[in-house]
């Protein structure tokens, strides 16, 4: 045990996290950048991004039948090409959960989880009540893992306790039915400071994935955040043996940004990050870059929008 | 019957205090009329050994006062100079054989010269450093420091002036001195000793010699504590040798054109400049 | 489980037209060495010969500076400052459009890898060039009195751990104070050189104001002892300068000197750790440690130095060796031969002085000059390792306990060249700043260069600056100073 679980004690372990560099944060991520994947590491890289992806649509306007087109192809990415592999989950809002888990049951995705978004997303502003039941509806519903945002106000205004518990109460009603994502909405805590006392404070409090943005806010996903997060994970592992996920989500649109993400895990947190287990990457239109990739790969030319499924 | 004349005798000035030289010597001093004026100590390699320690113990509490403390400390000497004018009067008519007038002259210039110099010691960094534009997120600046010690071989005439003219700018850039008086016309030099010495100066800042340029250049060139030398009182011929030996450790030797100028101040500082990020 | 191994994404070499043979650039033109000598220079990460070039001597030299004093009493003297101005910005923008090539041609010959020569070397030398044409109508405002003048003929003599950017060290800032130059580009690293010769030729650049003589040493000394230059401006190691200095002492000449550097990295223990470790790694392993200010001392708080020194070890675990024209590769050739004895030597007495060395597990190419990135730990102010510059990948690391010792280790060296300090603290960075005894100092970062910073060392790591305002001071006659 790194905390004793008091108030005290969270206190004092992320007052001693030492700080972040903005600018050498940043440098960092920028070389990494410019790490050049080619040939056999892209085709590589371009399958485990696919297999990472949490295809996601957390719209108003979803409908049972977008859900279910959304599932299809989650199992089969691609229908013309069988040796692709199917996505690492997808995500939906809490009422469409059930009709996702039947939906994937009966097309052969089985193995493939059902990641909600609970506890009043986007933006975490109910009542710790509202929140629990929000989750519990979500668990019942056979949503594998539970995609909680935290209540930044309360961060920001330094009742991180209160933050710590919420996660917490979430996290024994996940049990042992769903994994537990930790949404820290890292646009809305501004500095990389708080990213990493936002990582601990989740990861302390039981969070399975920790995860950098609802995709509602800008910016989000961006490099220097993930960064810190896989360093807070790689350091957290160093102190308790224990291996916490990472999910960028959120303007990761292009072949190009996932396996810029992938070289950060792999030159951060770690080779032994590279699966689907402990990186996920939350996007809906990447996908498709990415098969469009993948043929380009495979067949030597460009390919064309019109060979994979708008939806 | 007027009574007997009491000589002073002109000692070194070391570490704050007025020690004769280790080796006992002394050497005669005879006026522009040819009379005894003086019997100087004629300072030895060990006594600049000894002027070398006291220079750089007390070096960086000098440095590290503010400027605008070493401005006023600078301004004392001129004020206690100025008390003492009548003396400095007569000892340089003694001794270079020139009018009163233009003794009282070369006295003024000299107290002026101090004043100037006090006003630079709080200017020079805003005169002399920047703040650079770097293309990147860093605040970058560049600001003028404190070389070290540094030995002065001052000018024979002039001579009050010209050991003032040497002296004033080291010190108003947070270096400590050595002073080696003209061999030939050393006295008012000694006397400045001792106006530096009530004026607040810390020990050790300032340090005089008397002696011999010739016999202290090769040690003075080979002191790997001493950085910086100014070489007004040497011919070409010994500015050559000690530029030669100065390259043991890579002296910074300079010869200024007469005139007080901020560059006699700025060729014994170092310029750093310090990068930091600018982020939250 | 994973295995992401970067493919090979090696830079074409198509861009590079080596010619088999160079001359020298002398009055604009190539010319043949007059005795007609020339020596290889080589690739380092592989030792295949890439051309030719001529070996410069005595009469060459001579020739050399004719041609820049005709140029400068005849052309460059009377030219309008800011018709100069716009030749530099010419220089600028065909090095800008000749970027990649040069980057290319500067990897095969030095052995540094194509990121840093392509993100670094080359950009920056083109800044150089483009800071310093801004200059050139503007010396009136430099602060160096209301009509500066230039100094005539400098001869200028370049090390080759960054060839081409030194190069525009000293001539973009020389030409902008209206002097003519001779260059000596080093002995292992002349290709850049003799490229920026033809882009002398493309900007229509009058003959004779740029003259690059390749050679070695003596080629170097022939130009030092010239009688009619009139400044010497160098970078290289102390014993070289002091040599220098030496040679001068009698004449009217002046000098710059950028020299060695035994650099201090203090890491206190509120530092942002990450990041410090990623200064220590750029401040040591960048461009092979053939850095005079490279961070070749860690000296870090004992109370956080077991959690520095783990995660620093770890990301020296990912530093890529190999290939220096792979995108991907971090760490690159050790320049010669000669150099790779030298870094073996010292680091051999780290062994026997009782250090611990550490070096990841990293297979090294058999062909070439290579070195791995190595630490010792366990070092003391009295190791050779932690005296003398090494300069290859080579960190010696110490410890403190009070800030007041951190700069006392830091500050017990000949050299003051930079210095860098990892602290959150702002007071406390300010404060170690100032008692550093160094020309540059990075607190929170490491390495970084910009034309418009000054660059240039305290103590033994030479005389002046480059770069910025100051650097001008080293190609303008003083009013106030007395050159015999």
């Amino acid at each position: 045990m790194i905390i004793d679980g008091s108030e005290k004690s969270l206190r004092k372990f992320l007052s001693d996290l030492p700080p972040v560099d903005q600018v050498g944060a940043e440098a960092r991520a920028a070389m990494l950048a410019t790490r050049s994947i080619k040939t056999s590491s892209k085709a590589w890289a371009i399958d485990m991004a696919i297999s990472m992806v949490d295809l996601t649509t957390l719209e108003g306007a979803d409908t049972p039948g977008k859900v279910k087109s959304l599932c299809a192809k989650a199992v089969r990415p691609d229908q013309s090409d069988l040796t692709v592999p199917s996505v690492g989950a997808i995500c939906v809002y809490n009422d469409m959960v059930k009709i996702a888990r039947t939906e994937l049951d009966r097309i052969g995705g089985k193995s493939l989880p059902v990641a909600a978004v609970a506890t009043a997303f986007p933006s975490g502003r109910a009542s710790l009540a509202v929140k629990k039941i929000d989750t519990q509806d979500a668990v019942d519903a056979g949503a594998n893992e539970i995609d909680m945002v935290i209540d930044r106000g309360a961060f920001l205004s330094g009742r991180i306790y209160d933050v710590f518990e919420e996660i917490r109460v979430i996290k024994e009603i996940c049990g042992k039915k769903a994994h537990l994502k930790v949404i820290l909405e890292t646009g809305e805590l501004v500095t990389y400071d708080n990213v990493r006392k936002a990582s601990y404070l989740a990861m302390l409090a039981g969070a399975d994935f920790i995860k950098t943005s609802t995709g509602k806010v800008a910016p989000a996903a961006t490099a220097p955040v993930v960064l810190v997060m896989l360093e807070a994970v790689r350091d957290y592992f160093t102190l308790t043996g224990e291996k916490i996920g990472v999910k960028p989500a959120g303007g990761i649109r292009t072949t190009k940004d996932a396996i810029k993400q992938l070289v950060l895990v792999k030159e951060t947190a770690g080779e032994q990050w590279l699966t689907p287990d402990l990186f996920r990457i939350g996007a809906s239109a990447l996908l498709n870059d990415l098969l469009m990739q993948r043929m380009k790969l495979r067949t030597g030319h460009y390919a064309s929008a019109n060979y994979v499924t708008v939806d | 019957m007027s009574s007997l004349d009491v000589n002073k005798t002109y000692k070194l000035f070391i570490g704050g205090a007025f020690p004769r030289s280790e080796s006992g010597r002394v050497y005669e001093i005879k006026g522009a009329n040819k009379k005894f004026l003086a019997n100087p100590a004629l300072a030895s390699r060990k006594d600049l050994r000894d002027a070398v320690v006291a220079a750089k113990s007390a070096q960086s509490g000098w440095a590290n006062a503010t400027a605008f403390n070493r401005g006023q400390i600078l301004y004392r000497i001129a004020e206690i100079m100025q008390g003492r004018s009548e003396q400095f009067v007569e000892e340089i008519c003694a001794l270079e054989g020139i009018t009163t007038k233009a003794a009282k002259l070369q006295v003024a210039e000299a107290i002026d010269t101090w004043v100037w110099y006090s006003g630079w010691c709080d200017k020079l960094s805003s005169v002399s450093g920047s703040q650079n534009q770097v293309s990147g997120p860093f605040y970058n600046f560049t600001t003028p420091e404190a070389l070290g010690v540094i030995a002065l071989f001052a000018e024979g005439k002039p001579s009050l002036l010209g050991a003032v003219r040497t002296l004033a700018p080291v010190l108003a850039g947070g270096n400590s001195a050595i002073l080696i008086a003209s061999e030939s016309y050393p006295l008012p030099a000694i006397t400045l000793g001792e106006v530096i010495a009530t004026s607040d100066v810390p020990g050790g800042v300032v340090n005089i010699l008397t002696g011999k340029a010739s016999e202290l250049l090769p040690w003075v060139g080979s002191h790997m504590e001493i950085d910086g030398v100014d070489v007004a009182g040497l011919n070409k011929k010994q500015e050559d040798e000690i530029k030669l030996v100065g390259a043991d450790n890579l002296k910074r030797i300079s010869r200024f054109a007469p005139g007080n100028h901020p560059e006699r101040i700025l060729s014994f500082m170092e310029h750093k400049t310090i990068w930091h990020p600018i982020g939250i | 489980m994973s295995d992401f191994e970067y493919a090979n994404a090696p830079e074409s070499k198509a861009i590079a037209n080596i010619s088999p043979n160079y001359g020298l650039f002398i009055g604009g033109k190539f010319v043949d060495p007059k005795k007609g000598k020339s020596f290889s220079t080589i690739n380092p990460a592989t030792e295949e010969l890439l051309s030719k070039v001529g070996y410069g001597d005595k009469s060459d030299i001579d020739a050399a500076v004719r041609s820049a004093r005709a140029a400068y009493t005849k052309i460059w003297s009377k030219m309008p400052a800011k018709e100069r101005g716009k030749y530099l910005y010419r220089i600028a923008r065909i090095m800008q459009e000749r970027a990649r090539e040069f980057a290319v041609v500067e990897t095969l010959d030095n052995g540094k890898p194509i990121r840093e020569s392509r993100d670094t070397d080359i950009p920056l030398a083109a800044a150089h060039f483009f800071y310093h044409a801004g200059w050139a109508d503007k010396l009136e405002y430099a602060g160096f009195g209301s009509k500066p003048k230039p100094l005539g003929v400098v001869g200028q003599i370049i090390p080759w751990n960054f060839p081409l950017l030194m190069l525009a060290w000293k001539i973009a800032p020389a030409l902008a104070a209206g002097n003519t130059v001779v260059l000596k580009p080093a002995e292992t690293t002349p290709l850049t050189a003799l490229l920026f010769a033809e882009v002398c030729q493309q900007a229509g650049l009058p003959d004779g104001v740029v003259n690059i003589v390749t050679g070695d040493g003596i080629t170097g000394a022939a130009l030092v002892n010239h009688p009619d230059i009139n400044k010497v401006a160098f970078t290289g190691s102390t014993e070289v300068g002091k040599a220098i200095a030496r040679s001068i002492s009698a004449t009217k000449k002046t000098a710059t000197l950028e020299l060695g550097g035994k650099a201090a990295n203090l890491v206190f223990e509120d530092a942002a750790v990450d990041e410090a470790v990623e200064g220590i790694i750029n401040g040591i392993f960048f461009n092979q440690g053939h850095v005079c200010c490279a961070g070749s001392r860690l000296i870090i708080q004992e109370n956080v130095a077991d959690e520095v020194l783990e995660k620093l070890k770890k990301r020296m675990s990912l530093i890529r060796v190999g290939d220096p024209m792979d995108k991907n590769t971090d760490l690159g050739a050790i320049n010669s031969k000669e150099q790779l004895n030298k870094i073996e030597e010292i680091s051999k007495t780290g062994d026997a002085e009782g250090a611990n060395r550490w070096s990841p597990d990293i297979k090294l190419p058999t062909k070439g000059f290579w070195y791995p990135p190595t630490i010792f730990t366990g070092v003391t102010q009295s190791h050779r390792i932690a005296r003398e510059e090494i300069f290859g990948p080579v960190l010696s690391v110490l410890t403190f306990r009070t800030p007041a010792e951190a700069i006392e280790k830091a500050n017990n060296t000949m050299y003051g060249l930079s210095a860098g300090i990892w602290s959150d603290k702002g007071a406390k960075v300010l404060w170690a700043a100032k008692q550093l005894k160094a020309g540059v100092i990075w607190s929170n970062t490491f390495n970084k260069f910009d034309p418009a910073s000054p660059f240039g060392g305290y103590k033994e790591s030479g005389w002046g600056r480059e770069g910025g305002r100051h650097g001008l001071a080293g190609y303008l006659i003083s009013d106030s100073k007395v050159n015999k």
